[in-house]
């Protein structure tokens, strides 16, 4: 039963990848693309947990803590670039 | 003391005058003296076990596997020519001093002139020839920096260009001699080959390696017909011409002929050259130095007038020749140093060292004059002095000596020679001290202090006794070191009374017609100014110069400074030699099986894909082209979790962080979309070039797949042991810091030195022009939005502690577990990094306790002791051991001695990362914006309404 869920769950973000790919390419400025981008950090993130689930180990956990503390740094540097141009000021 | 630490004396020594210099150019001076006076005691505490025929060595495996070892050797040869450098160079040290201006920085020159005697130093006691090999390039290197000291002045630094041509090139022959001569006698041990002399002689590689070897010592001594550089070396201060061209550098080529004459010379075509070479030599530069003007040019051609006689002397072959040599080499190191200074006094205080502008120094200058006087008549060759006593043997010897069949020929030039010799130096005392005072010098001369002629007044001290005792003072010596030359006991007695022989005469001869040419000197000098000669720096040029375009073409063909077009190169030759094997070699197909495509790795490969060719067609706009690259980052580092190696996917993704982040700090002074500047056919050809080397790339990744590995891996070989040799379980780490610690020393040091770099080119920036363009810069966009907005404020404040503890608790269990000293870095680096964008960096920078750059540097010591520490448990560098510790009330945990090295390894990271970002935002401030010190734009504290 677990392999199962896993399998579609897997699925279906893997599918929320692609649909961010094609607003990466059909985006119609950079914020969206930043935002995809941004998205795309997240479905890393669930896809890297359930990899874990699937092999059975807590490793995976903790990479995904550590994504989930690191992954939205950039995006706040992208918000912050288009918004004043410099990062530090 | 041992010998590699006398020749490593002189090199630690160069270290400290650029710091002394700092405390005043006493203490420098002081500070390089003390390193030689140091070197020079512990080879003259060796020196009673020398005289009593022992030959000391000191052996220190280097490469063995190649034959370079640290090998030092000690015997009288050594000891006396690494007495001359030593001694001669305190002497210089102190001269130095009080020569040099106040412009000039002292503590380069200091820096320079230890530098080359430690690199003179270590040609002499080199027992390895390879060994000897490398100071030799170390002294023509380091001569370079001291004969170009004057940057300012273009003949300084056309002579050191020359001067490195000229021996760099006898160095390069010099180098496939030895490794001829190491081939020939099995072994590059200088003790090993000193005893092969029969079978190198038999060889039929002998003449081969004969000449490549005399060429390298030629060109250093300065023989015919590669004398020309030595006069043009001139140009340097004073101090290195007395130090180069009396001492040492000239005599390195004597001191390879002498050290390799038991095995190299009493052949003909050891005689037919060196002796050849030495007599047109002695010769050609006494004729040349009697019509030369300049103070130093004459004792320029004077000196190679007398590496002439000795390189003659060394060529006869004959053990009593040899005698001669050596004790002329200590005779011309006296009074030649001695004439140097004292030229180099007269310039100091005359302001001009043209003889034709001086005259009648001698009431003005008595001191000096007294100086000169003694070392001049030395050098003509006057009794009872020193040069007298080797010149009558060197006459004798000459005569004895047949050349080309005439026994005439030999003696009658020797004469000459001695002749010119004598006149010169009756010249230079004569138009420089004697005659009346004139009242037209460029400056009024006077005696200078006591400093600056104490060297040259305790040298020529040394020549009136060694003069009057020669046995007493020299005998032993010279017997120690020609036996150490020739490989036996020789035979030594020097006295002044030889009775009415053939050499007498000579003598006579050549100081009476010394006497002659000088008085003659006047229609003489015009004579030979207007006779047509070849002018040796036209024909160096002539030559040099059209080699010179032709590298610099051919280089601009191929990096015209287009990056498009390096890359072009590249790829087409890796395209090609790839292309080349492929069709070369046969070809099996692959027999692994291909693993069936699953959905999620499927949509990885499409992202991948996707991005790359996005990427291809949007690459001008620079932010998008930043944002796919992250797509990119972020698949790769899903890669790297499915592969299930988390330690790669969690450093992918803090390195895509912290690239984000300094790429948008750069990319804030830089257009943001890339300019189209080539042609469409250009672009065409390029994209041609890319697309051949990606499928390249890609077919040979598919061919490597379907294949196993030809050799066993050394994965397993990691996975078997990093437990028990690493005493970790994570291997990913304990390769890192254990196995391979060495590669991780290497690229922390790399990084450190990016990072430096970067620091240094922003601070260039923040001057100069570019300095202008930055305060005139318009930002390309309006700024929008608040500048410290509150919510990243507070959410970044409160970040922080919970980043530092995760930080560290990734680099404690790295050894076992994911995680490590390089990831914790960049965490608690990014972790600091948000405070920075938070708040910015004036805010930042006032609560920043250390320097980056100390953080830097702190680190990479910490990883290097680390590494030294198992030095102390006599392992190789970074051999780590661990134990298990409890204490109470924690679990059992390990303790590695690795993670001291990880430990740097942490700090580097930090302090890398911190010091680009601090670096790059300074543009910024530079650029006009302004600062401020408060956390964020609004203050909560304050009452309503009254916004900051």
């Amino acid at each position: 039963m677990i392999d199962a869920s896993l399998t579609f769950s897997m699925g279906c973000f893997a599918l929320a990848l692609m649909i961010n790919l094609w607003r990466v390419i059909v985006a119609r400025g950079v914020p969206e693309r930043v935002l995809a981008l941004d998205t795309m950090v997240i479905n890393v993130i669930a896809l890297t947990m359930l990899y874990g689930i699937y092999a059975g180990t807590a490793v995976y956990f903790e990479a995904t803590l550590m994504f989930a503390m690191t992954g939205f740094i950039s995006t706040v540097a992208y918000a912050k670039f288009m918004l004043r141009g410099s990062l530090i000021e | 003391m041992s010998l590699a630490l006398i020749a490593a004396l002189p090199f630690l020594g160069a270290l400290l005058p650029g710091l002394m210099i700092r405390a005043g150019r006493n203490a420098c001076a002081i500070a390089a003296g003390s390193a030689t006076l140091l070197a020079l005691t512990g080879l003259l505490l060796h020196a009673p076990a020398v005289f009593r025929g022992e030959v000391l060595h000191t052996r220190i495996a280097w490469l063995p596997q190649l034959g370079l070892d640290a090998n030092f050797v000690l015997d009288g040869l050594g000891l006396l020519f690494a007495g001359l450098i030593l001694g001669i160079g305190l002497l210089i040290i102190l001269y130095a001093r009080f020569y040099l201006a106040k412009s000039d920085p002292m503590g380069q020159f200091y820096t320079y002139l230890m530098l080359f005697q430690g690199a003179m130093t270590g040609i002499v006691l080199s027992d390895n020839i390879l060994l000897l090999l490398i100071f030799w390039e170390l002294t023509s290197l380091s001569s370079f920096l001291l004969i170009g000291y004057w940057k300012h002045l273009p003949e300084g630094r056309q002579g050191a260009r020359m001067a490195l041509t000229v021996t760099g090139m006898g160095g390069l022959a010099m180098i496939a001699g030895m490794l001829i001569l190491g081939q020939i006698a099995g072994s590059y041990d200088l003790s090993v080959i000193l005893t092969k002399g029969p079978e190198i002689q038999a060889s039929e590689w002998y003449l081969t390696a004969l000449v490549l070897i005399l060429l390298g010592c030629f060109t250093k001594s300065a023989q015919f017909p590669f004398h020309f550089w030595l006069p043009h070396a001139m140009a340097a201060p004073t101090p290195v011409s007395a130090y180069l061209h009396s001492a040492t550098m000239v005599k390195a080529g004597l001191f390879l002929m002498a050290r390799l004459w038991p095995v190299l010379a009493g052949t003909e075509e050891w005689f037919a050259l060196v002796a050849s070479a030495g007599l047109i030599t002695m010769v050609l530069g006494a004729v040349i130095g009697l019509y030369k003007n300049d103070l130093k040019a004459l004792l320029a051609f004077s000196t190679v007038s007398h590496l002439g006689l000795i390189t003659m002397l060394l060529g006869f072959g004959t053990e009593a020749a040899a005698v001669v040599a050596v004790f002329h080499i200590i005779n011309h190191a006296t009074f030649k140093a001695a004439l140097f200074m004292a030229a180099g006094i007269v310039d100091h205080e005359a302001h001009t060292r043209d003889i034709r502008r001086l005259g009648g120094l001698r009431r003005l200058m008595p001191v000096t004059f007294a100086i000169v006087a003694v070392a001049a008549l030395s050098m003509a060759g006057i009794p009872p002095l020193n040069g007298f006593l080797s010149k009558e043997m060197m006459l004798e010897e000459a005569f004895e000596t047949v050349w080309f069949g005439l026994p005439w020929l030999l003696p009658a030039l020797a004469t000459l020679g001695a002749t010119f010799s004598v006149a010169y130096s009756f010249r230079l005392v004569a138009h420089v001290f004697l005659g009346p005072v004139r009242d037209d010098y460029p400056h009024r001369p006077h005696d200078p202090g006591f400093g600056m002629w104490a060297a040259p007044a305790f040298l020529a001290g040394l020549v009136v006794l060694i003069g009057l005792l020669p046995m007493t003072l020299t005998g032993d010596l010279v017997r120690v070191v020609a036996g150490a030359v020739t490989g036996g006991t020789a035979y030594v007695n020097i006295y002044h009374w030889h009775g009415f022989v053939p050499a007498l005469f000579m003598s006579l001869a050549a100081v009476g017609g010394g006497l002659v040419l000088l008085g003659l000197h006047g229609p003489l000098a015009r004579a030979w100014d207007n006779a047509p000669r070849p002018e040796a720096k036209v024909i160096f040029d002539a030559i040099v110069e059209p080699a010179a375009r032709l590298a610099r073409g051919f280089t601009d063909a191929l990096h015209d400074g287009a990056f498009t077009r390096y890359a072009a190169i590249f790829t087409v030759a890796v395209v090609a030699a790839g292309a080349w094997a492929f069709a070369g070699g046969g070809h099996v197909p692959g027999a692994r099986e291909t693993t069936p495509v699953t959905p999620v790795p499927a949509v990885g490969w499409l992202l991948l894909v996707t991005c790359a060719a996005l990427l291809a067609t949007m690459h001008r706009d620079r932010l998008v082209s930043l944002v796919l690259i992250g797509v990119v980052g972020l698949t790769v580092a899903l890669t790297f979790a499915y592969f299930s190696a988390p330690d790669l996917a969690l450093t992918q993704i803090l390195v895509e962080v912290a690239t984000v982040v300094l790429m948008l700090l750069a990319l804030n002074f830089l257009p943001k979309r890339t300019p189209v500047e080539s042609s469409g056919v250009r672009r065409l050809r390029d994209g041609a070039i890319a697309a051949a080397a990606g499928l390249g790339a890609a077919a040979l990744a598919y061919a490597l797949m379907l294949r196993d590995f030809a050799f066993p891996t050394i994965s397993d070989y990691h996975l078997a042991n990093a437990k028990d040799l690493g005493g970790g379980t994570n291997v990913v780490n304990v390769i890192l810091v254990d196995f391979r610690g060495y590669d991780t020393y290497g690229e922390i040091l790399v990084l450190a030195i990016g990072a430096l770099v970067i620091f240094a080119l922003t601070e260039a920036l923040l001057r100069g022009p570019a300095a202008r363009r930055l305060l005139a810069r318009v930002p390309d966009q309006a700024k929008a939005g608040d500048r410290h907005p509150m919510m990243l404020v507070v959410a970044t404040r409160l970040a922080l502690p919970f980043v530092l503890m995760v930080g560290i608790y990734l680099f404690l269990r790295g050894h076992n577990e994911p995680g490590g000293g390089f990831i914790a870095g960049l965490l608690v680096a990014i972790g600091v990094l948000i405070q920075y964008m938070a708040s910015g960096l004036a805010w930042a920078e006032a609560r920043q306790r250390a320097d980056w750059h100390a953080v830097i540097a702190v680190g990479a010591l910490i990883a290097a002791a680390g590494g030294i520490g198992s030095f102390l448990a006599d392992r190789p560098f970074l051999t780590s051991s661990f134990g298990y510790v409890t204490i109470p009330p924690f679990e059992k945990f390990e303790l590695a001695t690795a993670m001291v090295f990880d430990l740097g390894v942490f700090l580097v990271v930090v302090g890398v990362v911190l010091l680009i970002l601090s670096s790059l935002s300074r543009i910024g401030i530079r650029a006009g914006e302004t600062v401020n010190v408060a956390p964020m734009d609004i203050d909560p504290s304050a009452p309503r309404g009254k916004e900051r």
